[in-house]
């Protein structure tokens, strides 16, 4: 699957736009500028809605024609109906939230179904920063040092598949991403520099 | 210095040949409705962008007003290649009833030849709505573009979306609420206080001794003056400063400047507005409460409406501050509205989205697309 390098989008926003049914509902969570609304909206025909933290972000949606609200992950899904939307998605926002655990669980009370990315920290890269220098590791996807950094709640691929094992969340899909290419899900924890996944609650 | 190029615009009446229904149970007999246009209708006449004036506002958008001769109180926003683009689009305001401005209010003549006074009846927010729907009727025009308010130019806005629904397929609201709160209505009150407290109030039959309340209205206007601005603005504006002098004066002259600038700008908002007016503007904002109107729950208001909608607020407005908007929002949301919301950073309060806040212009501009 070459569609990883879809005009203007990052390798995971590429997988969630591919796998996103055309014509569906989707509430993109963190969604940033937009871009990824803009290309659901514009490529899929899907009826989009953002919500984003920093108010200049919302600014440059809203001038892209998108419907999104300044607000926060942690506190302001609660507003949102359950099920009114086919997918919400979070991408790389788990880590920067204050409790991942309870944004995972509005995620998949307001969508059928949701997509979360996130960057691994278990990632070679990561591990061998940690052991060799014995610094907090700053590589390209995690540039910012710890003590300004908003990913206040790191985590692995093997902690996220725990955490939803623990949940009884169905893993309906999963993409590991190397850089812009795919790596298999036996190595995934050591060797992908971020995940994707695909997930609902059978209920 | 080149002098700015005149607008061109038009203000016109529209005298009404049928009573206006009030929400109060009384009716209005052939109101007269002042309102102003720029721009040009498009034959399929759907370019029409309608604002709503707040408080002390008129129709007086891009014109110059006619009493203070100051420009048009939102030339900022709204003219050829603003954000709200009189290019493009056909921009209408129209003076709501209850005002001074032009649209028949408590100064104008009743049927008996004298001022209406406080026989003029309690309007609401949806009655002042009622009256811009008029407008819309004599002027052809089915729906709207977008309807445009900020303050009580929002409430304004969002009861047009709620009870004419198929009027409009955008909504913008800066800096407003969905209900008039506690303190609202206490700050009102002191300004209605204030003018019923001036002997010559006369139970607002002033209109035929030549003078007004106007120590009464000042009072009022000083009060509200403070609300529409920030603490941090004030401060950064007046400080403790005195007014033209090195000492206090150890009396109750206006030593400090923020006292000298309260003061005139108390006298001056006598010049141009009508005490008896702002009672009863002042009252129909404190009986807006759109969510009571339906049932009690807001998102229930929006059922009908199939508008897109985007709404501002001021991280330094403490008169309608961010959460009336967010609430607003939340219903928007529940009822599965298409909506947007931001809080933008500005130092000016509550009047943020009358001023230069170049970030509002640009939401502005983006939502209207």
């Amino acid at each position: 699957m070459n569609a990883l390098h879809r005009a203007g989008l990052r390798p995971d926003l590429t997988v969630i736009a591919d796998n996103v049914a055309r014509g569906s509902s989707v509430l993109d969570v963190g969604c940033g500028d937009g871009t990824l609304l803009a290309a659901l909206r514009d490529g899929q025909d899907c009826h989009t809605r953002g919500m984003e933290i920093d108010a200049a972000n919302v600014g440059r949606c809203v001038a892209r024609g998108l419907s999104v609200i300044q607000g926060d992950a942690d506190k302001d899904l609660a507003f949102y109906p359950d099920k009114s939307l086919d997918y919400a998605i979070l991408s790389q926002t788990l880590q920067t939230t204050m409790r991942p655990d309870k944004v995972l669980e509005e995620l998949l009370r307001i969508g059928r179904k949701a997509f979360v990315s996130f960057p691994n920290f278990a990632h070679w890269r990561v591990r061998t920063s940690l052991l060799w220098n014995g610094r907090m590791p700053v590589t390209r996807l995690l540039p910012v040092g710890w003590y300004e950094t908003p990913n206040i709640h790191h985590l692995t691929i093997n902690d996220f598949r725990a955490l939803v094992k623990e949940r009884g969340i169905t893993v309906e899909g999963r993409w590991f991403l190397s850089g812009d290419q795919n790596c298999s899900a036996a190595a995934a924890n050591f060797r992908a520099e971020h995940a994707v996944f695909l997930l609902s609650r059978g209920d | 210095m080149a002098t700015a190029p005149i607008i061109p615009t038009e203000n016109r009446f529209l005298d009404l040949d049928m009573p206006l229904m009030l929400d109060g149970g009384q009716s209005l007999a052939c109101p007269r409705i002042a309102y102003e246009t720029c721009g040009t209708l498009n034959a399929a006449k759907d370019n029409a962008i309608f604002i709503c004036h707040a408080l002390t506002g008129d129709h007086h958008v891009v014109s110059d007003h006619p009493k203070t001769g100051k420009p048009g109180w939102w030339v900022r926003m709204v003219g050829p290649g603003k954000p709200i683009d009189t290019d493009r689009f056909f921009v209408i305001c129209a003076n709501v009833i209850g005002s001074c401005m032009g649209s028949t209010g408590p100064a104008s003549l009743s049927p008996d030849g004298e001022p209406w006074g406080m026989r003029f009846p309690v309007i609401t927010i949806r009655d002042m709505v009622k009256g811009h729907i008029a407008v819309l009727d004599a002027l052809g025009i089915d729906s709207l573009y977008a309807v445009v308010g900020g303050s009580m130019g929002g409430m304004q806005a969002l009861s047009l979306a709620a009870n004419f629904p198929e009027r409009t397929r955008a909504v913008l609201i800066l800096a407003s609420t969905a209900r008039h709160s506690a303190q609202n209505i206490a700050f009102h009150e002191v300004g209605r206080q204030a003018i019923m407290a001036d002997p010559a109030w006369r139970d607002g039959n002033y209109y035929a001794f030549g003078k007004g309340p106007e120590k009464g209205l000042s009072v009022a206007r000083m009060a509200a003056h403070i609300t529409y601005l920030s603490e941090a603005g004030l401060t950064e504006k007046f400080g403790r400063r005195l007014q033209n002098r090195e000492e206090k004066t150890f009396g109750f002259d206006a030593d400090f400047q923020i006292e000298s600038y309260l003061r005139y700008q108390g006298l001056a908002f006598t010049d141009r507005f009508d005490a008896n007016s702002y009672l009863y503007i002042t009252r129909a904002m404190d009986y807006f409460d759109l969510a009571e109107e339906h049932g009690g729950l807001l998102a229930n208001a929006f059922a009908r409406s199939k508008a897109r909608y985007c709404l501002v607020s001021f991280d330094t407005d403490w008169l309608y501050p961010t959460a009336e908007s967010r609430n607003v929002t939340h219903a928007l949301n529940a009822a599965g509205l298409p909506v947007s919301f931001v809080e933008l950073s500005a130092p000016y309060g509550h009047d943020s989205f009358l001023l230069d806040v170049p970030a509002l212009d640009r939401v502005v501009e983006g939502f209207l697309g």
